[in-house]
């Protein structure tokens, strides 16, 4: 198997707190993984890692083959990872559409493109010349997995994407999922919904308070494995 | 219809102020970047094109062929050599490290060119007029304002038009993510300082031909910029241009009523619009 995401011992501070300790885990190509965790175990700190926006794991992150950790993010991205962040984060001065266009102003070759991003999520054409910002919870969560998407990424991290969703949108959206990873793309979900994240993914990591606390297949791992490297209890 | 004269002339000395004011509110609008060294700046540019008028021999509206990208180079290289380097958090110290500069620039131009009084020399347009109706109105204060109107325009057109646009709009909104869709915040910050003393190269030039000028002028360019900004709404270009008209109006009515009042009266004018509206006519509606 040739290396793809590789992190062996990241350390993550914000000022004198120290959020992640020594978290080791790997991404293989094309593979899906999940990442659950409690409120504040780090998934994000993680994410904001891998991604570039914190610089502390200048040796510990690997991509592809190279050293990613000292890397700005946009640098990060031109490599081919992309993130949707929590809470969506969208543009608001931008309409639905040039958020679309901006998330692949990379020039990456692939896949995805504006038709296709409509294809996968029609209401968005709709709506592509509102102010994003004026769309539903579950419509910005849309344009903000189709925005990560559009740089036509060979990772892709979500990070809690159904957080504040209602279920029946979270649905449809984790419905469209095998659609967007089941073509090479390797991806990594953050989740608070187990059960989702189980579903979609064929490895498990759990966090808890920075720390690496559970890994394994996502079909093997039992309830109490979970909740105990969940709660650490 | 001598008031009427004073509205007119004061809308067109609008003009200038609402290109001294356009690369400030560029600025703020991208980064949130006070730039105390602007004033400063526009005076620099007016220098640069009297170096270029003096070595060349062209007419001074030539000469922004050269002080136009000059200026946009120095503008990219300040913001990345420097300002870059203490953008943050805390807007205080680029806040500081802009009136350092400001010292810097008065002092080199001193020293470069002494505090004598200098002119541009435009020749005929500085006297040049045409009749409409009852008023006389000058061809450069005419010429002024329709170049600032198609700055302005120009500006609008490429935030809500271009890729470049989006970018700053997108940086603007979150730095951070725009970081993440692979925009390099320096250098996109750097473009932004690069357009915006494009602008003040000719806002400089229009002063320089239109009054004299000498090291220690910039201070008060910059306050009159500001005004315009401030009383337009911050981050609102249309907003600015209304701004510098409604200052430029102000002075020329102040002046009417005695002379020695014009620049108090912009003032006044300026402090009562910040006390009815603290936000400006047109603020940005977002953010
Ligand atoms: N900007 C920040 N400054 C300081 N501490 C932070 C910041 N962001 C997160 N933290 C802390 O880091 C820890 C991990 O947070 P985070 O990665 O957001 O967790 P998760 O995404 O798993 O909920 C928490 O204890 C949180 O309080
Ligand atoms: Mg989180």
């Amino acid at each position: 198997m040739p290396e793809f995401l590789n992190i062996l011992n990241l350390d993550a501070h914000y000022g004198d707190f120290q959020a992640l300790y020594g978290i080791t885990l790997h991404v293989d190509p094309g593979e899906v993984i999940a990442i659950i965790g409690a409120n504040g175990a780090g998934k994000s700190t993680l994410m904001r890692s891998v991604s570039g926006l914190m610089k502390d794991g200048a040796e510990a992150i690997r991509f592809q083959g190279q050293k990613i950790g000292a890397l700005r993010a946009d640098q990060v991205a031109a490599r081919g990872i992309a993130l949707v962040p929590e809470g969506r984060q969208l543009f608001p001065s931008l309409s639905v559409e040039e958020n679309l266009i901006l998330g692949g102003q990379l020039g990456r070759k692939g896949p995805w493109s504006l038709k296709r991003i409509y294809d996968l999520f029609p209401i968005l054409e709709e709506r592509r010349h509102q102010p994003s910002t004026s769309l539903s919870g579950g419509q910005q969560q849309m344009v903000a997995i189709g925005r990560a998407l559009m740089a036509n990424p060979d990772l892709v991290m979500m990070d809690e994407i159904s957080l504040g969703l209602a279920p029946v949108i979270i649905k449809q959206i984790y419905e469209a999922l095998p659609g967007i990873v089941g073509q090479g793309m390797a991806a990594i979900i953050v989740e608070q919904d187990i059960s989702k994240a189980l579903s979609v993914s064929r490895r498990v990591y759990c966090l808890q308070e920075g720390r690496v606390s559970l890994e394994g297949a996502s079909n093997s791992v039992s309830r109490e494995e979970i909740s105990r490297a969940y709660f650490g209890v | 219809m001598d008031w009427l004269n004073a509205i007119i002339q004061g809308t067109l000395l609008g003009g200038l102020y609402a290109l001294f004011a356009a690369g400030l509110s560029l600025i703020f609008g991208v980064m949130r970047l006070v730039n105390i060294a602007h004033g400063d700046l526009i005076v620099l540019a007016a220098y640069l094109a009297l170096s270029v008028v003096t070595a060349t021999g062209i007419g001074p509206l030539w000469a922004l062929v050269i002080v136009v990208p000059a200026m946009a180079v120095i503008g990219y290289v300040l913001q990345r050599g420097i300002l870059n380097r203490v953008m943050g958090e805390d807007i205080l110290p680029p806040l500081l490290v802009t009136f350092g500069l400001a010292v810097i620039i008065q002092n080199a131009l001193l020293l470069g060119y002494s505090a004598d009084p200098q002119k541009l020399d435009a020749g005929w347009l500085e006297t040049a007029s045409v009749k409409i109706g009852p008023f006389a109105l000058g061809l450069l204060p005419l010429l002024t304002f329709a170049v600032a109107v198609v700055v302005v325009w120009g500006l609008q057109w490429m935030f809500y038009h271009t890729a470049l646009g989006r970018a700053f709009r997108a940086t603007s909104d979150k730095q951070d993510i725009a970081q993440l869709m692979g925009l390099n915040r320096a250098h996109v910050f750097g473009l932004a300082m690069a357009i915006a003393l494009a602008v003040t190269a000719i806002a400089g030039v229009l002063l320089g031909i239109r009054t004299s000028f000498d090291p220690s002028i910039g201070g008060s360019r910059l306050i009159f910029g500001f005004e315009a900004v401030i009383i337009g709404g911050l981050g609102n270009l249309w907003g600015t241009l209304a701004g510098g008209v409604i200052l430029g109006v102000a002075q020329a009515v102040g002046a009417k009523i005695d002379p020695g009042l014009q620049i108090l009266a912009g003032h006044i004018v300026f402090l009562a619009i910040l006390a009815i509206r603290p936000r400006g006519f047109f603020p940005r509606i977002d953010g």
